[in-house]
């Protein structure tokens, strides 16, 4: 069962070569791709099966021991992550298919996507922090061109603002790594863990600690390091905005997690907490003020992506067994919603031909089936039960309340009516309100119209599948709730973690 | 450049260039040298041809399109991975065979994994400094 461990990194590495060297068969990529997906799928429900049985699975490469080599580690919470991650990965493909046009599906869009899920894939199944920071660049570089794939001066323009931020918080990365390495003499994720304690000069511990944050921070878009994302989100194609927008900035928060859970815990940082639980308001609440604000669909809904961050943190800075798993269930949910947001927003763009909410309207008339579509993300997003995101929300807020976080859980639920409000604003917008173009009724989806049945399908499909991924999630909880409990206590117990991996021998 | 020189000394250079980044490449196991400074060199002795002959009479030569070349190095390190996973040890395990030759020794899969770094990194640098190379013809 442990090869398997490596099988997320090397599927989605051997597909992108298998289409690399088939430069012009575009419709060998777009299966590919979707295989390529399908499999990882699979391969990940596998693994959640034999971690929820087994145990935390763990391989190192190429045969040397723990603290030396390099370890892959697969716990509960990766699962979940990885799972979450082929799901979107599918979904991506899919409607990249519908999407996409022929131009960039010959510039290597297929394998750089395919590139990029390996980036993703790796940095949730490393266990050691410097090959973390190498499947961050892997992630990042097919990121920047995916960005700017088109070649508009917009992309570029966001891009740079992307880019530099990334790489800067990179270079502070590189910097807490070489830091940690001085004191610890070791980047092991399981062995930091067990050695950090009984560490005897701890003086710069605060420090790597902090820059760890910042780097993180920078990747996941917390305020107040968050502004690369609304400035780069709405300028690549669609299909690239939704996987990121899914996938990238959660991955920071995956570090984060990993790294303010297993490595450094309360009681080594709890400063580390505090800064966590303001940054956790204040992100909440300036992503949804963006948001409200904003009347491009694409810009509006890349503050929420800032927004929904905020909650995230907030279970991390709390980080009781519940919080925490409010917090995955949280991530779960807002992979799915938030994904499909975006998804569903390109299918209004091309209905309507623009992406200013001023200039669409009336498309509850002409199509009430994607209006009913686009509802359950939108509502799911401002936390309408049954669905998945109430559930969430009412789990990291009941959990913010036992830490007696009032200051914080009030900031939470404004910020949800806030939520509701910019969503029922796309809704009357886009929706309900009479076409402001009435007058060239010729013009209206008619580059939705032009295309074949084939790429239409592809074009819903996703959609509907993440939209009953939200339903179902919201209507069947228990089990989703059960998942994230033990993936919190597995994560709150780094015991657990590196007896995985070490064997328990520090 | 038109330098008669150069472009008769290069046919040369180009062999001897290459010979010495084959040696590079196999010295690296156990001392300096390896795929990546082996593909680097490699990759200069096609740029020197390059500069002296141009760009057609270099990418002739080279008879695989450099992107294909990246690739297929790659698939060929990602090749010296499988004994490791179909002998169920680690992934990337390092196996040896000994060829029991004085002048061979061992053979082992970092080779093969070496030979696809040394592909992947002559076709990168050369399908660099051809796009580099292209762009300044057009203009």
């Amino acid at each position: 069962m442990n090869r398997l461990i490596i099988l997320p990194v090397l599927v989605p590495l051997t597909t992108a070569l298998i289409m690399l060297l088939l430069p012009r068969r575009i419709a060998v990529h777009r299966l590919l791709g979707v295989l390529s997906t399908l499999l990882l799928s699979v391969v990940s429900v596998i693994l959640l099966n034999s971690v929820l049985s087994g145990g935390i699975l763990s391989l190192q490469a190429g045969g040397w021991a723990a603290p030396f080599g390099i370890t892959m580690v697969v716990d509960t919470f990766s699962c979940i992550m990885l799972a979450m991650a082929s799901l979107i990965g599918l979904t991506t493909a899919i409607y990249s298919i519908g999407s996409v046009d022929e131009k960039q599906e010959h510039n290597f869009y297929h394998p750089l996507i395919q590139l990029l899920l390996m980036g993703i894939n790796g940095a949730f199944l490393t266990g050691d922090i410097f090959n973390l920071y190498v499947w961050f660049e892997v992630m990042l570089i097919s990121s920047f061109v995916l960005l700017v794939l088109e070649g508009k001066p917009e992309q570029f323009e966001g891009a740079i603002k992307y880019v530099t931020l990334n790489l800067l918080s990179s270079a502070i990365f590189l910097a807490a790594v070489g830091i940690l390495y001085g004191m610890a003499g070791t980047l092991n994720m399981a062995d930091l863990a067990m050695r950090l304690p009984m560490l005897e000069h701890r003086e710069l511990l605060s420090v790597a600690a902090v820059l760890f944050l910042i780097t993180f921070g920078i990747k996941a878009a917390v305020f107040p390091l968050f502004f690369w994302l609304p400035a780069s989100y709405h300028t690549p194609h669609v299909a690239v905005s939704a996987i990121f927008a899914g996938l990238l900035t959660k991955v920071g928060v995956y570090a984060i997690i990993r790294f303010f859970t297993t490595i450094f815990t309360l009681e080594s940082t709890p400063f580390i907490h505090h800064i966590l639980l303001w940054v956790s308001a204040f992100t909440m609440v300036t992503g949804v003020l963006g948001a409200v604000a904003q009347y491009d669909l694409r810009k509006l809904l890349s503050f929420h992506i800032i927004s929904q961050i905020g909650y995230m943190i907030f279970a991390i800075a709390i980080q009781s067994p519940l919080a925490i798993a409010g917090g995955l269930l949280f991530i779960v949910h807002n992979i799915a919603a938030k994904t499909n947001l975006f998804y569903l927003s390109g299918i209004i763009r091309l209905l309507s031909g623009s992406w200013n909410l001023r200039q669409i309207g009336g498309l509850y008339a002409t199509y009430p089936l994607l209006g009913l579509l686009f509802l359950v993300p939108a509502l799911a997003l401002a936390g309408i039960p049954p669905l998945s995101g109430f559930w969430a929300k009412l789990t990291v807020i009941q959990a913010g309340l036992e830490a007696q976080q009032w200051l914080a859980v009030s900031v939470a639920l404004m910020v949800s009516i806030l939520t509701l409000y910019s969503m029922i604003k796309i809704w009357n917008e886009a929706f309900l309100k009479d076409n402001p173009l009435s007058g060239d009724e010729g013009q209206r989806g008619r580059e939705y119209h032009g295309l074949s049945a084939g790429k239409k399908t592809a074009l819903i499909a996703p959609a509907i599948i993440l939209a009953m991924f939200t339903i179902v999630s919201g209507l069947w909880f228990e089990p989703f709730f059960i998942l994230a409990k033990g993936a919190s206590l597995e994560l709150l117990d780094a015991g657990i973690y590196s007896k995985a991996v070490t064997g328990g021998i520090p | 450049m038109n330098s008669v020189i150069l472009a008769t000394a290069s046919r040369y250079l180009l062999t001897l260039i290459l010979m010495f980044s084959v040696f590079m490449l196999l010295r690296g196991h156990n001392e300096p040298g390896g795929g990546f400074v082996g593909g680097l060199v490699a990759a200069a002795a096609f740029a020197l041809y390059f500069i002296a002959n141009g760009l057609d009479a270099a990418r002739s030569i080279l008879r695989i399109e450099p992107l294909r070349a990246a690739v297929l190095g790659l698939l060929l390190s990602l090749l010296s991975t499988l004994p490791s996973l179909v002998s169920g040890k680690p992934f990337m395990t390092a196996l040896w065979i000994d060829t029991g030759i004085e002048a061979i020794g061992k053979v082992g899969t970092p080779l093969l994994f070496d030979v696809g770094v040394y592909f992947l990194v002559l076709g990168i640098t050369l399908t660099i400094i051809f796009a580099l190379a292209e762009e300044e013809c057009r203009v």
